[in-house]
């Protein structure tokens, strides 16, 4: 399989004097988690498919600064903010797409006041512009008729007002999409936002992930769709807390599209 | 002598209108304790902001049953208030019921105001039912004990009795049921006070007339030092309400002028720092912030327009899963401490006299602050555009920049990204090592 994957770097892209149509931004879960992983090749799939010319920045990619800003770390965010600009900048990017909802947020409101003013846009958003330009299908495949619901990343969700394009992407699949008691812009958080991720949560009666879980297992779901990594590794966890693994899957919107064409 | 009421009157008003003004003074003057923040720009989406949010109820009616009840006590406090200055101009002038000359329009109007006594009243009890009866969790949350339950009830009684007295007043009024016009409702009440003389009729009236303005301007007064000043302040607060993105969190100009200088290869970093520039460019006393006068005032202003509903904590994750962290005590911590500071001041002379407290700890404690997801619940919920996170996360920027007291897990995840470009222990070398897995 893996061989198949065409992943350029800007580099080699500027090395040949060219530029990408858009620079694949990967994030740190897209690069270095093991479930993340399966989401960035499945992304990866559907680009080759489409023929879309991307690029990724590869080891010059570094943290947006997130996780570190929503700590209160001002100081290592501005520094990694301005580092990664000067990258992005020094390649010329007018236009980047990414499969995580934080480093979205970021690099769209976050780095334009620091210098960086880009095109960004949350891969469900490419993929919708990939399929009403004809140039990528989907099929309903293995999932068609699947009950599926929909978890709102905050990052993108909320934050961003991005509500449709996850949602008008499952429709594609032929899938029955239900929602849950709380989605779109009362969507509950899966808990790892604002640096939780990277820490244990405060003394409570219940994990937020376990709560955001049980609505969704509410809706007795096949699949739980996920457009964020770190929302994906909360609800996976949330799904083995109720030991439920069997009967729900966690998915990525890019994994369900790639893996209805077999890819 | 017979210029006594109207004196008394205008000594009423004139006292209820002073105190007032004092209070507002007081309360402007704190508010600008805050730092200043530039909210001058896109003034015209700010005016549409105000008048869907704030004029028009827009968030309100979210939640359908409390946002309609609500809805009924707006317009009806509005709609009423015109009946108010009829009432003042009696009382200076020594008329009565000065407008009634407009004709059968006086009627309509009266007619009007009594149905919407009668629907503010019911909603009233309503709420009252919710709070007391139904309990509803939101009211009954930890912060929610006290003084903030008891205001919360003695607004509600305020209300019942200022409607009463307004529909008592008409009922009691001889000359008004006469005419038979505009007595939508106090026709109906009118017989339970029937057989009365005309003299203790009038006395009655009179009595309910008087009770009622000075009610008003009692609960005019009240305003400050309840939580109900969200009848004033959800106008401008919904105005200087936060228009980015709501995931886009400010960027501290002080660090991007460091940071900038660190990178700047250009500079010559053994050089001795420039003392001319003072004033500007100067490195403010502290990052994030400790206490209320480190918040911006608009965050000040966010803290005095709370109303205790109590929306944003019952949509927090946080919340909902046992944690301490509630934004709504947030803002309730911080008008509290912004009150003490205010009553420091005006008992040292105009100036603070460091007093050992501050915001943080004192009122909010770090667990708190760090059981925030910054998922933005609290912030989508709030119907008078109310911003928690910010200040949460104005404080988490204290207590990492200054006090470099995150919990030790956030170090961990610092320091790798420090290191090596990501908030886990990887080689930034492996960043594409997934291609080839």
């Amino acid at each position: 399989m893996s061989e198949l994957l065409k992943v350029p770097t800007m580099a080699e892209f500027m090395a040949q004097g060219k530029q990408p149509e858009v620079l694949f931004w990967v994030g740190c879960a897209g690069s270095f988690d093991d479930r993340a992983k399966k989401i960035t090749k499945a992304f990866v799939k559907l680009l080759n498919k489409a023929n879309v010319e991307f690029a990724v920045l590869g080891t010059e990619e570094s943290c947006t600064g997130d996780p570190a800003k929503r700590a209160g770390n001002e100081f290592l965010f501005q520094m990694q903010a301005v580092t990664n600009i000067e990258v992005l900048n020094a390649y010329e990017v007018k236009k980047i797409v990414t499969a995580c909802p934080h480093c979205f947020n970021t690099i769209k409101n976050e780095y334009p006041e620091l210098g960086g003013t880009y095109d960004v846009m949350h891969h469900t958003q490419f993929l919708k512009t990939l399929l009403d330009e004809g140039r990528l299908t989907i099929e309903g495949g293995q999932f068609k008729g699947k009950r599926i619901t929909f978890h709102d990343p905050c990052y993108l969700g909320r934050a961003n007002n991005v509500y449709e394009a996850p949602r008008e992407l499952i429709q594609k699949l032929e899938a029955e999409l239900v929602e849950m008691k709380n989605c779109r812009r009362n969507g509950l958080c899966c808990g790892a936002g604002g640096a939780q991720m990277f820490k244990d949560a405060e003394k409570g009666d219940k994990e937020v992930n376990v709560e955001r879980t049980e609505q969704a297992l509410e809706l007795k779901p096949e699949i739980i769709a996920a457009g964020c990594p770190f929302c994906n590794t909360m609800m996976t966890d949330g799904v083995k807390a109720k030991e439920k693994e069997s009967d729900v899957e966690v998915m990525d919107i890019a994994e369900l599209i790639a893996n209805a064409q077999d890819l | 002598m017979q210029y006594l009421p109207n004196i008394l009157f205008a000594v009423i008003l004139i006292a209820g209108l002073g105190f007032f003004i004092k209070n507002v003074k007081k309360l402007a003057r704190n508010i600008k304790l805050g730092r200043d923040v530039d909210v001058s720009d896109n003034k015209s989406q700010r005016w549409k902001n105000m008048a869907m949010i704030a004029l028009g109820q827009s968030k309100m009616v979210r939640r359908p049953i409390s946002g309609i009840l609500h809805v009924v006590v707006y317009i009806g406090f509005i709609i009423i208030n015109i009946e108010v200055l009829e009432i003042l101009i009696d009382g200076l002038l020594g008329t009565h019921r000065i407008f009634s000359s407009i004709g059968s329009l006086y009627g309509i109007l009266i007619g009007a105001f009594e149905i919407l006594a009668v629907l503010v009243f019911v909603s009233v009890i309503l709420f009252w039912v919710r709070r007391n009866i139904i309990k509803l969790k939101r009211f009954w949350k930890s912060e929610m004990t006290s003084w903030p339950k008891n205001d919360a009830n003695y607004i509600l009684y305020f209300e019942m009795v200022l409607m009463t007295l307004f529909l008592v007043m008409n009922a009691t009024d001889v000359h008004f049921q006469s005419l038979n016009s505009g007595n939508t409702i106090s026709q109906f009440i009118a017989p339970w006070f029937s057989g009365l003389s005309d003299g203790t009729l009038h006395f009655i009236e009179r009595g309910a007339w008087w009770i009622h303005i000075v009610g008003i301007l009692v609960f005019l007064n009240y305003l400050y030092y309840s939580k109900h000043l969200h009848i004033l302040l959800a106008f401008p607060n919904t105005y200087y309400g936060k228009l980015k993105p709501k995931g886009q969190l400010d960027n501290l100009e002080a660090v991007t002028k460091e940071v900038k200088m660190m990178m700047d290869p250009n500079i010559d970093p053994f050089a001795a720092p420039e003392e001319a520039t003072e004033g500007e460019g100067e490195v403010p006393a502290k990052f994030g912030a400790s206490d209320v006068q480190d918040l911006s005032w608009v965050q000040l202003l966010n803290s005095y327009t709370c109303t205790e509903c109590g929306r944003c904590t019952s949509e927090c994750p946080a919340n909902q899963t046992g944690k301490k962290l509630s934004p709504r005590k947030i803002m309730m911590d911080t008008r509290d401490r912004l009150e003490e500071v205010g009553k420091n001041i005006d008992a040292n002379n105009g100036t603070f006299k460091e007093d050992g407290k501050q915001l943080l700890d004192d009122y909010i404690t770090k667990e708190e602050l760090w059981a925030c997801t910054s998922c933005n619940a609290c912030v989508e919920a709030c119907p008078v555009s109310i911003d928690p996170l910010s200040i949460i996360l104005d404080m988490r920027r204290y207590l990492v920049m200054e006090q470099s007291a995150a919990p030790v897990e956030l170090n961990n995840m610092m320091t790798n990204i420090e290191n090596n470009g990501a908030p886990w222990p990887y080689n930034q070398m492996d960043r594409l090592n997934w291609k080839n897995e």
